[in-house]
């Protein structure tokens, strides 16, 4: 008997593995023409493995604090083996990870898998993007150069115009009057402590949901009816599929962190003017472009605090938009098709407008 | 209040302007002015200065005439005792700077043309010159000045240049002082003075540039042009870079080429003139290698490398430049080159720096081959795994 099976076997006399293993085994995946569709969650949840991993590396030498943070970016990429590696494969993960969330987010929206039952699985998707967008964010400022502290600046600046409750929310968020040491630490920490364990909860939530329910197929392939084979085991055949996006995303990180490393930029100066042409990252482009375009007063309010309204109402109608659906009875599907296209047209635009005009 | 009435009253029925306005709305645009001016910001009013020579209601009892004015304005500006209630630093000695100037000198020998105070300060709308609606603001005096000085009409019984605002405007100071908005760039008092205005003399000349080019100053009183411009009656600074429209030195002033300043006195064949064209060609090229370093630096920072500790260095490398450009006016050849030798040492660590960082950006690169190469040997083989699975399967 080889090493590996004494070990197994040990094992397998105490905790049953081929019992624990069972609805994994088991587990069956649809197989149609979209189920490619179906990787891209697998993906995303791949991506931020990879952010854990190269986060807990990042944590053994940055420092968050005013006076050191830039320097220990600056020591991680330049000094500390394969630190620039860790970094460049960290930031360039974060906007992978948001962009294959997205994708996720929208493949599901027009495949109309969130149909009952799982509404649920959708809202946690949802809840799951919104952090993702929040990771982003709060990273983002971390490096604490020039562009991430203007981005962090005005990104703030927009809640905080909200009646009543905005300026509570940005001292909340920075910790006072403006931005600085208060407001990096209170950012470390959400992005280092607090989103990764709602998170982490939340892919539990995600992930027990979509093996309760198992993957939706689609009602245009729904309506074709059972064919044979139209089943594919999850192990090894669904899981094969993971690994080569898995290893796919992987080659894409390294390549693009080597020929294109991100920068560090010039470190943060709060009594320096805001440099020219200053836009946030992609994710944030569409609102940032809404907002651009919205007039200054609208019905004698500020502009911008309108906007900021109308994207909460519109993010809180996009997490109900199971619920929506099945309100409008026999036309809801064409309803919500129509607005997940014009959704999926409108960030595509203002994003892309904002990216080459700004 | 009571005085201003009466004096408006006064004025309203016996005195006509020159332009044939009515005396009222002289006084209507008098009082209009004086809202904004400096006195009566302090709490002055107009019989502060229109006090009345008889206090009668004569035509023009309340006028001041022109050759009245400096005493006027020195019978306060002068009094140190009144002047410290108001600014316990401000200047007293306007007037006696105003004597020693050429309007101040031809005024006190009756000439009532020449500039008084309110040809500079205005009438009723003085202001400090650090108002920028005031004439005397560093961005105004030249306009100011030009009033009369480009005025070739005005200025045809004095017998000098009215070209000083047109050549200034073409100037690198002008450029310094109003497009780039350099209130510390000279402007015409910066160099004439302001109450004591009057041209430097032929020797004085490089005194008043070195007050802000010190070193180009220093470095000319230990050149040999110095004696030879002396010799020849010849404005020192102004001899190479003109008196008002001076240009921004260029390294084609340099040597005996054809748009070189050297080349009015030297020609490429004497030893002087092949130290100007060995300057000018060193000039370039080192002008040329800091481009070159900068350009490699770039590259690395664009490729994710930290250069800047090298970028910081190479920028020395420009001031060492600079220097030797400055270090010219020495004529003295050892000089310029020991300035031109440091800068390019500085653009050789420059050139190493960035030829490291990207030698490392290449071993970066090629670090991640053979990782790339194994996770697409995992894609190829489990894509190869499922097919012959399913096909065995299905």
């Amino acid at each position: 008997m080889s090493g590996s099976e004494i070990v197994r076997q040990w094992i397998d006399e105490r905790v049953d593995l081929r019992e624990m293993f069972a609805p994994l085994m088991e587990k069956t995946v649809p197989r149609h023409r979209f189920s490619h569709w179906y990787l891209l969650g697998g993906v995303t949840l791949f991506l931020f493995g990879v952010q854990v991993c190269t986060g807990l590396l990042l944590l053994l030498y940055y420092r968050p604090s005013m006076n050191e943070a830039y320097e220990s970016v600056q020591f991680i990429s330049n000094r500390v083996a394969f630190g620039w590696l860790v970094r460049s494969v960290h930031a360039w993960s974060a906007n992978l990870m948001i962009f294959m969330a997205f994708a996720h987010m929208f493949s599901v929206a027009f495949l109309r898998a969130y149909r009952k039952p799982r509404e649920l699985t959708w809202i946690s998707g949802m809840v799951l993007l919104f952090l993702c967008l929040g990771f982003g964010f709060s990273g983002y400022l971390l490096p604490w150069n020039t562009l991430s502290f203007f981005a962090t600046k005005v990104g703030t600046e927009v809640p905080g115009r909200m009646p009543l409750i905005g300026r509570a929310i940005l001292l909340l968020m920075r910790g006072g009057e403006d931005v600085g040491g208060a407001t990096l630490a209170r950012f470390f920490s959400l992005h280092v402590v607090v989103l990764p364990a709602v998170t982490a909860g939340m892919i539990l939530l995600h992930l027990l949901l979509v093996q309760k329910f198992g993957m939706s197929v689609p009602p245009s392939v729904e309506k074709e009816g059972p064919r044979f084979g139209n089943n594919v085991k999850f192990f090894p055949n669904y899981f094969l599929r993971d690994v080569m996006t898995w290893s796919a995303a992987l080659m894409v990180l390294l390549v693009l962190a080597a020929v294109s490393p991100v920068e560090l930029g010039k470190k943060a100066d709060p009594f320096g003017s805001a440099p020219a042409g200053i836009k946030p990252e992609w994710y944030f482009l569409s609102q940032f472009q809404t907002l651009r375009l919205l007039p200054a007063t609208i019905v004698h309010m500020d502009g911008e605090v309108i906007g900021a309204i109308a994207f909460g109402l519109v993010g809180a109608l996009w997490i109900a938009l199971p619920l929506l659906e099945g309100r409008l009875g026999r036309n809801g599907a064409r309803w919500a098709r129509i607005a997940v296209l014009g959704g999926l047209i409108y960030l595509a635009s203002t994003t892309l407008y904002a990216y080459f005009t700004t | 209040m009571r005085v201003l009435a009466i004096m408006v009253t006064f004025a309203a029925l016996s005195v006509r302007g020159p332009a044939e306005q009515p005396a009222s709305a002289l006084v209507k645009s008098a009082q209009d002015q004086f809202v904004s001016d400096i006195h009566a910001q302090k709490g002055m009013t107009c019989v502060a200065c229109h006090a009345g020579s008889d206090k009668s209601s004569a035509p023009g009892a309340y006028s001041i005439r022109r050759g009245q004015i400096p005493a006027l304005c020195g019978s306060c500006h002068s009094d140190a005792g009144r002047m410290k209630q108001f600014n316990p630093s401000v200047r007293t000695d306007q007037l006696t700077q105003y004597k020693t100037s050429v309007h101040g000198v031809k005024f006190g020998h009756g000439d009532t043309r020449v500039a008084v105070c309110t040809d500079c300060h205005s009438t009723h709308s003085i202001r400090p010159a650090s108002d920028p609606h005031s004439s005397i603001h560093p961005l105004n005096v030249a306009t100011t000045c030009k009033q009369c000085h480009s005025d070739a009409a005005y200025m045809k019984p004095y017998a000098i240049a009215t070209d000083q605002f047109s050549g200034y405007a073409d100037s690198v100071h002008y450029k310094a002082l109003v497009e780039s908005g350099d209130l510390g760039a000279p402007t015409c008092t910066t160099c004439h003075g302001s109450h004591g205005a009057a041209p430097p003399g032929v020797a004085a000349v490089a005194n008043v540039c070195a007050s802000c080019h010190v070193l180009q100053g220093k470095f000319f009183e230990e050149s040999p042009h110095k004696q030879a411009f002396r010799k020849l009656e010849l404005p020192s600074c102004v001899t190479c870079h003109e008196g008002h429209r001076i240009h921004h030195p260029d390294d084609n002033f340099v040597g005996t080429g054809k748009s070189a300043i050297c080349a009015t006195c030297h020609i490429g064949s004497e030893p002087a003139g092949q130290m100007a064209d060995g300057a000018h060609k060193n000039f370039r090229h080192l002008e040329a290698e800091i481009v070159s370093a900068r350009s490699l630096l770039d590259r690395a920072a664009r490729a994710g490398m930290d250069v800047t500790d090298a970028d910081m260095e190479l920028a020395q490398a420009n001031d060492a430049l600079a220097k030797a450009r400055v270090s010219l006016h020495s004529a003295q050849p050892g000089r310029v080159a020991a300035d031109l030798e440091a800068g390019a040492k500085i653009v050789a660590n420059a050139r190493t720096a960035g030829n490291a960082a990207l030698r490392e950006r290449d071993n970066r690169r090629k670090a991640i081959v053979l990782p790339v190469m194994a996770l697409a040997g995992l894609f190829a083989t489990a894509g190869l795994y499922i097919r012959s699975l399913e096909r065995k399967q299905y």
